[in-house]
């Protein structure tokens, strides 16, 4: 084994001295994987506390029947740009800064195989962005008051035709999201090159960490499912703009067609956002349950079969299009057996977890509970996969409570933990596991009291994206429970980022390894300087850092 | 660039399923059967471009720069013409024919399937005539070998785009 922790003192960015306009100049610039993963995790939570807000405004005008905190136009930008703000700006720049930084470190590389197109993926990702934000003043053009656009997040035809939506805000919604879907290729492009071409000596596919094999199998979906929504996006621009018939149903086009295209995306997407959770807490389980992963060539497995499921599921969101008995059936099956690989893995968490020495630190609570919440999204969708009973609670509640507990219950869960997790490599301090107990408790609280209601009030016949609703339908009571959930998130939220703050202040040091973890990345200094490791690491089983800790006892014969 | 490849495929595949898909459905004319004729000249000019650039990768290999770029120059100008013929035909279908992308269905698949694929005639164009200029001014040398490659292999890929497109446009919806 060859790999110390190199005991050069990193270049630490909180102290550094110099111009800020220097310094700026220097983050601009960078085309460090590491800077890069930093600035688009950094910019992806900025977006969350803008998305959050928009939640809270939708949930205020919820609360009780018939508010008028809000006009019903005011809420469809509302809805629309949460939903669009929480996929494309929270999810996917938090789930790739995440791979940007911990992929090159994981498999001893020195930076991600193309360090210049990683940095276009971040530009264009963010430029993209600040065009989706900037609709509120432009979605009108420069005469008339802003909007932004109202279209829903998945934008269905003939909603985005000219004579539905004029003025400018869906070309909004369609440009800024084509750019960041331009970047997000780019970078899976970078993720697939750099793992398979840059992995240390001994590393081979098999030892790879969890974490790598997952961004792996995320990256290879992005390839295959984010070109079909640029294409997508592609002909709607041709419709608006040059007057062509792809999604006008009055001139033989067909609007169903922009559904077929636009989940054609969507679903592999709900998995792009998914599996760098289930990569997460893949890692976090076996080192705060002080065992080795439980069946590590299952959970490959698993990761290959629902990367190859995920594309073939789609129109399970379009069960009440009309397709005809066979394709819901087919689809409805589909649906199903994606419920095994995903199964498994759950298996593999709890059995990893079982008979382990469980340390119950920061990420490892949100790590459970993200296992509890899981399930039961996974239960919901189920469900929803019933083709009879999809028709009767479609575009409900009960759906967005589906997906609000795959999305934030699931997502946004693990990626809390793994921020709690990795926070301390990336900033060389720990954050405060005191406060960090209240941050994990409020939001699940909050979190459950927003998000379970909602399965009631959905089956109670609430459809989803209506501004108001009446007194009389009993949906009062789960509504106001709902809304009560949102001071607890907000104050979960307003804690972590206080934590943050205080920890770059003034956290305790690190040091290298503060977990007592197995993988690479801990081998470096925290944070890691810009080459990473000093030499470039051997290793020779899953645990590198196991074998260097105990040496009378490797993993390598055991695997 | 084989991920590039597999990504470009699945962009270019959904334009297919949309041609496929609104095959037929145009509610007034002009139909493909009316305006179309299988563009020949440019097939053989496109497909035999893929042969003069694998020549130039061959050439860059065996260290004979010169040869290299001579059938890089080759390739650029087959491409033109290529690109030529498709000009002339939407100048024809334009002015005369009175098909435009807003015409009907066929235009709107049409005008964007053959123009999602010219796009990447003209972006392998300028990446091949950039290297034919490279080559020229002896900035190219045989150890590029491996990169150029690569860019050939985007232009085989756009060729094989072509046979798909000429299958589904010409053949099969005439």
């Amino acid at each position: 084994m060859s790999i110390v922790a190199p005991p050069i003192a990193a270049p630490d960015m909180l102290v550094e001295r110099g111009g800020l306009l220097a310094k700026l100049h220097e983050w601009v610039v960078t085309v460090d994987h590491k800077r890069l993963g930093v600035m688009y995790v950094v910019a992806g939570l900025a977006f969350f506390l803008i998305a959050g807000l928009e939640a809270g405004v939708i949930r205020w005008q919820l609360a009780a029947a018939g508010k008028t905190f809000v006009s019903p136009q005011v809420f469809n930008r509302l809805f629309t740009m949460h939903g669009t703000t929480m996929v494309f700006l929270v999810g996917i720049p938090i789930v790739f800064g995440f791979a940007n930084y911990l992929v090159p470190l994981m498999i001893g590389a020195r930076d991600l195989a193309f360090p210049r197109l990683n940095a276009f993926g971040f530009w264009a990702f963010l430029f993209g962005g600040l065009l989706l934000y900037f609709s509120f003043l432009g979605g009108d053009g420069l005469y008339g008051a802003g909007s932004a656009p109202d279209v829903g997040w998945f934008a269905y035809a003939p909603l985005t035709a000219r004579a539905f939506s004029p003025g400018n805000s869906t070309d909004y919604w369609n440009l800024s999201i084509l750019v960041m879907g331009f970047g997000t290729v780019a970078t899976s492009i970078n993720l697939i090159a750099t793992t398979l071409t840059m992995r240390c000596r001994g590393m081979s596919l098999g030892r790879m960490p969890l974490y790598v094999w997952m961004m792996l199998v995320v990256s290879g979906m992005t390839v295959l499912a984010l070109p079909p929504l640029s294409a997508a996006q592609i002909m709607l621009l041709l419709d608006r703009f040059l007057g062509a018939h792809f999604f006008d149903t009055q001139a033989g086009g067909s609007a169903v067609m922009w559904q077929h295209f636009f989940w054609f995306f969507g679903h592999p997407e709900v998995y792009i956002l998914m599996v760098p959770g289930f990569a997460m807490v893949s890692e976090i389980i076996p080192v705060f349950s002080r065992k080795v992963i439980f069946g590590y060539p299952m959970v490959v497995a698993a990761s290959l079969a629902i990367g190859f499921l995920a594309m073939t599921v789609w129109a399970h969101h379009m069960f009440a299009v009309g397709m005809g008995a066979p394709l819901n059936s087919a689809f409805a099956a589909s649906t199903m057996l994606i419920a095994i690989p995903t199964g498994i893995k759950i298996f593999n968490w709890v059995a990893t977890m079982y008979g382990g020495r469980i340390r119950f630190a920061t990420p490892m609570l949100f790590a459970c509970a993200f296992l509890f919440q899981f399930l039961c999204a996974g239960l919901t969708g189920i469900i929803l996969s019933v083709v009879p009973f999809n028709w009767q609670l479609t575009d409900s509640y009960f759906v967005v409570a589906h997906f609000h507990f795959v999305l934030v219950g699931s997502l946004i869960f693990t990626i809390f933990g793994a921020i709690y997790y990795w926070f301390p490599k990336v900033t060389g301090r720990m954050l405060s596991e005191r406060l960090g107990r209240w941050h994990f408790w409020l939001f699940l609280i909050g979190f459950n009291l927003t998000f379970v209601p909602m399965h009631w009030a959905g089956m109670l016949g609430m459809p989803r994206r209506i501004y108001t609703y009446p007194a009389d339908r009993g949906w009062d009571f789960w509504n106001l429970i709902s809304s009560l959930g949102v001071p607890f998130q907000v104050a979960a939220v307003l804690i972590f980022v206080v934590n943050i703050a205080l920890s770059l202040r003034r956290g305790a040091p690190a040091g290298s390894d503060p977990w007592d973890a197995w993988t690479l990345e801990w081998s470096t200094a925290s944070p890691p300087p810009p080459y990473n490791f000093e030499t470039a690491p051997v290793v020779e089983s899953r645990r590198p850092l196991w074998d260097l800790k105990h040496p009378d006892d490797p993993d390598g014969p055991h695997e | 660039m084989v991920c590039l490849i597999v990504a470009e495929a699945s962009l270019f595949a959904v334009f297919v399923v949309a041609y496929l898909y609104d095959l037929g459905k145009s509610l007034s004319g002009p139909s493909p059967g009316e305006v179309l004729s299988v563009p020949i000249l440019g097939t053989v000019c496109l497909l035999s471009s893929s042969v003069t650039v694998a020549l130039a990768v061959r050439a860059l290999g065996r260290g004979a720069v010169r040869r290299s770029g001579a059938w890089l120059l080759a390739t650029v100008l087959l491409a033109v013409v290529f690109l030529t013929g498709t000009a002339a035909e939407w100048l024809r279908l334009i002015t005369r024919e009175g098909l435009t992308i807003g015409t009907n269905l066929f235009g709107t698949t049409f005008y964007a399937l053959v123009g999602l694929h010219a796009s990447h005639v003209i972006v392998g164009l300028i990446m091949l005539a950039l290297i034919a200029v490279f080559a020229w001014s002896r900035a190219l040398r045989p150890s590029h070998v491996e990169r150029v490659e690569l860019v050939s292999w985007y232009w085989h890929f756009v060729d094989a785009v072509w046979v798909v497109v000429l299958t589904v446009v010409y053949v099969i919806g005439r």
